[in-house]
């Protein structure tokens, strides 16, 4: 079975819509007799995978409407859950050596190239062609590279020393914001790659709220930072309503900063000013490309300048 | 040991207050539409200085359609050599004048001459001489190979280091091509109308810079109104909170400098004289009217008796009065309403039960005075622990343990500044790391320079003045 097969690829199924895997999608036929194990798409909270609290769930569908599985439908509570975990993430992430966060977020692509067949899947499921798919899926991983590889060069390249009129010794260094608040765009798994990696490389922690029409990758991306040593805490996955999500998260006190990525232009406006109630750093929709080269602004979006003096002397 | 001071006052005669002053429009002082003022008052003796014109809603029209045609026609299209040789010429106009603009500060916000003239001026100056150097060196900044310039920049400032701020804000405006909108505070416009009178000194074009002088509903309208690009604001972060309420789901982009309530935390192995006297400066330093003032001091449970008593010995020397006087250590509170603000705080201080000091202090009969006070025996529960003061106001808690002053150093909603006293090099680089503040002080408080990013975390605001990450304030990256 090319598509789905390898390493880390889904198993082999069954032959009918009943018997596949992400939503009973039809695949070659190995085993008439075999009904697959489906999987069970749950939140993904301080490294544990808990359904919502509100034991809601809703239906994820296939662009030409066959069912394919129930997501949760997180709630305000899961979303105070989520952040209570990522604050409680944020003291130690931050305090891994860049080095330390770079060499974890590399184990996480790792894992990503693992699953790569069941991304492939995924995707298609969720509307891609099979080129397409593969190509998206090829894209995330070295995404992901790109950002890991900037964990140790950030402070290099966004701190400085600075030449004061005086005998002081000045330095700035750029330090992670907190608790991001983050609203993934439609883009399964390219877009959602490239709005997390760059928040959490630099020691950020994140809540993020997944696609709303395809959110089955991000759960399969939570399975992935599951596990590749990346602590519990540090990325939250929440599915469910966007609208009824992202309000909570933008008024939410403990949060320091949001990503609006996947947020329609009409509702930028409330949820910047729900963020305002503790000055929350905002990166508005930037209308993204997730193909092209991604430049410097996710990381710097979501930094601290520390400028620190200490006079000269004997 | 008694030390008495003869009267050592710097003479006033350089400066010429103007009975009334118009708004800076287009290169042309005017009169604004519909004819209000209200006045400039000298704190230190509650004396009118000058009525100044209050820009409505069709003068802030005009001054941003000014700005934007100097933007499109003039400062835009200028090549960045030619904007950093006016920029050049601004800071050495301001050198030239800085004792007329010295003493107006003094005249006008009622903080020291000794500070005014060695503190505020010379930054100015630098903070101009700093950014005409990046005017043409813009693609060498790490903002890709050709940054842009946002357009028109609608910039609040506040009365406290009225100069210095409007500095912070239009050198690195103009450096970057954009044109300005600037209102200064309604308590301290002056040296913002000489300065409009140094642009033309300088012949800068018309429309680059602007000022409209009034009050919060100025300020409403400037950074309300649709013809901006950009907002900067520094004042208090109530105001930052509604300015970024009213800029949410526009173009706009914002920078935000905004309160504080600094922890300056001395550890037992402090060099005692050096950490009062960093004390005194970070809390007493322009009356305490400083958003990054050392308002909480932390000490080390160890020696807490000791530095109490120098620090009330030290405090005990201070000397308070006229800000003309070139002994003068604290001058005048800003304004009624300020000196109203810190008197009820010193009050619900005592009332929820702190203990309240100041020394023996002679206060003149008029005018806006507070004494230097300090607080003992402060919670961090309590509002003068958590509230910003902006007054001459000290709160004095304790701590046992490095984690222990990190978690309160850090325990408010604040984090824009910090200072660290210690002669162990790698616990300051271990507090440095730990404090969640933009400027970290360490064996030294309230520093400034133009080379050197000032700004909060948290709820102080953000984006940073100064330095090459100032720069992106005013950059379309």
């Amino acid at each position: 079975m090319s598509e789905a097969g390898g390493v880390g690829g889904r198993p082999p199924t069954g032959s009918m819509s009943e018997a596949g895997g992400v939503g009973g999608r039809p695949t070659e036929k190995m085993s008439e007799q075999r009904l697959a194990v489906r999987k069970t798409y749950k939140l993904f909270i301080g490294g544990a995978f808990p359904r919502s609290e509100s034991g809601r769930t809703y239906p994820v569908n296939a662009p030409e409407g066959r069912f394919l599985a129930n997501a949760s439908q997180a709630s305000r509570k899961d979303v105070r859950d989520a952040v209570g975990a990522a604050r409680k993430a944020f003291g130690g992430w931050s305090g891994r050596t860049p080095y330390n966060r770079g060499q974890i977020l590399y184990r996480v692509a790792e894992m990503l190239e693992g699953r790569h067949a069941q991304f492939v899947d995924e995707l298609r499921a969720a509307g891609l062609g099979g080129n397409a798919a593969a190509r998206e899926v090829d894209a995330a991983v070295d995404r992901w590279v790109w950002y890991a590889g900037w964990a140790d060069k950030l402070g290099a390249v966004a701190g400085s020393a600075n030449p004061v009129a005086g005998p002081y010794f000045n330095f700035s260094t750029p330090e992670p914001t907190g608790v991001v608040g983050v609203v993934a765009p439609d883009s399964p798994l390219l877009g959602l790659v490239s709005v997390v990696a760059p928040v959490i490389v630099s020691g950020n922690t994140c809540v993020v709220v997944a696609s709303e029409p395809a959110p089955l990758p991000a759960v399969t991306l939570a399975e992935v930072l599951a596990t590749s040593d990346l602590p519990g805490g540090v990325v939250n996955i929440l599915t469910g309503r966007r609208a009824e999500l992202a309000p909570w998260l933008a008024s939410h006190l403990d949060v320091n900063a949001l990503d609006l990525a996947g947020v329609p232009d009409e509702q930028v406006g409330p949820l910047e000013e729900a963020a305002a109630g503790n000055l929350k750093r905002v990166l508005r929709p930037t209308g993204d490309d997730w193909t092209g080269d991604q430049g410097t602004r996710r990381l710097t979006a979501f930094l601290e300048t520390k400028t620190v003096w200490h006079p000269v002397g004997v | 040991m008694n030390f008495d001071y003869a009267p050592a006052p710097e003479s006033a005669s350089i400066v010429d207050i103007r009975p009334s002053y118009g708004l800076f429009i287009d290169g042309e002082f005017t009169d604004p539409a519909d004819g209000r003022s209200f006045k400039s008052v000298n704190p230190a003796t509650e004396e009118v200085l000058a009525e100044i014109a209050e820009a409505g809603a069709e003068d802030v029209d005009r001054a941003v359609a000014a700005a934007r045609a100097a933007y499109e026609n003039v400062w835009g299209p200028m090549p960045g050599r030619e904007r950093a040789k006016y920029l050049y010429r601004i800071a050495r106009l301001i050198q030239e004048r800085s004792r007329e603009l010295a003493i107006l500060e003094s005249i006008d916000n009622g903080k020291p001459i000794r500070e005014s003239r060695d503190v505020d001026l010379p930054l100015v100056a630098a903070h101009f001489f700093y950014h005409a150097g990046w005017a043409d060196k813009l693609s060498y900044a790490g903002y890709g190979p050709d940054p842009r310039p946002l357009g028109v920049a609608a910039q609040v400032i506040p009365w406290n280091f009225p100069l210095l701020m409007l500095a912070w804000k239009i050198a690195p405006a103009l450096a970057c091509g954009n044109t300005v909108v600037l209102k200064p505070a309604e308590t301290t416009p002056l040296t913002a109308l000489v300065f409009a009178d140094i642009c033309r000194q300088a012949d800068l074009p018309k429309g680059v810079v602007n000022i409209v002088t009034g009050a919060g509903e100025t300020g409403r309208l400037l950074v309300e109104h649709d013809g901006v690009d950009k907002v900067a604001f520094t004042g208090s972060t109530e105001v930052g909170k509604q300015i970024a309420r009213s800029v949410a789901g526009t173009r706009k982009k914002l920078t935000l400098e905004l309160g504080g309530k600094a922890a300056n935390v001395v550890f037992d192995d402090a060099p005692l004289d050096q950490a009062v006297e960093g004390v005194v400066n970070g809390i007493f330093f322009n009356q305490g009217h400083v958003c990054c003032a050392g308002s909480r001091l932390l000490v080390h449970e160890p020696i807490a008796e000791e530095l109490l008593d120098r620090l009330k010995a030290r405090m005990a020397t201070l000397r308070v009065g006229d800000p003309l006087d070139k002994n003068t250590d604290v001058g005048a509170i800003n304004s009624a309403a300020q000196l109203e603000k810190i008197r009820m705080l010193s009050q619900v201080g005592e009332r929820e039960g702190a203990q309240r000091w100041s020394p023996p202090c002679e206060l003149p009969d008029r005018g806006y005075w507070f004494a230097p006070t300090l607080f003992t025996g402060v919670a961090q529960s309590h509002r003068i622990a958590r509230e910003e003061i902006f007054g001459p106001v000290l709160s004095v808690l304790t701590f046992r343990t490095p984690d222990e002053a990190v978690a309160k150093a850090n325990n408010t909603p604040y984090g824009l500044s910090a200072g660290v006293w210690t002669e162990k090099g790698s616990r300051i680089l271990w507090m440095a790391e730990r404090l969640r503040a933009g400027v970290v002080w360490a064996n030294t408080y309230n520093k400034f320079d133009p080379t050197s990013p000032f700004g909060g975390y948290k709820e102080s605001g953000f984006g940073r003045e100064g330095g090459r990450h100032g720069l992106e304030a005013y950059l379309n990256v």
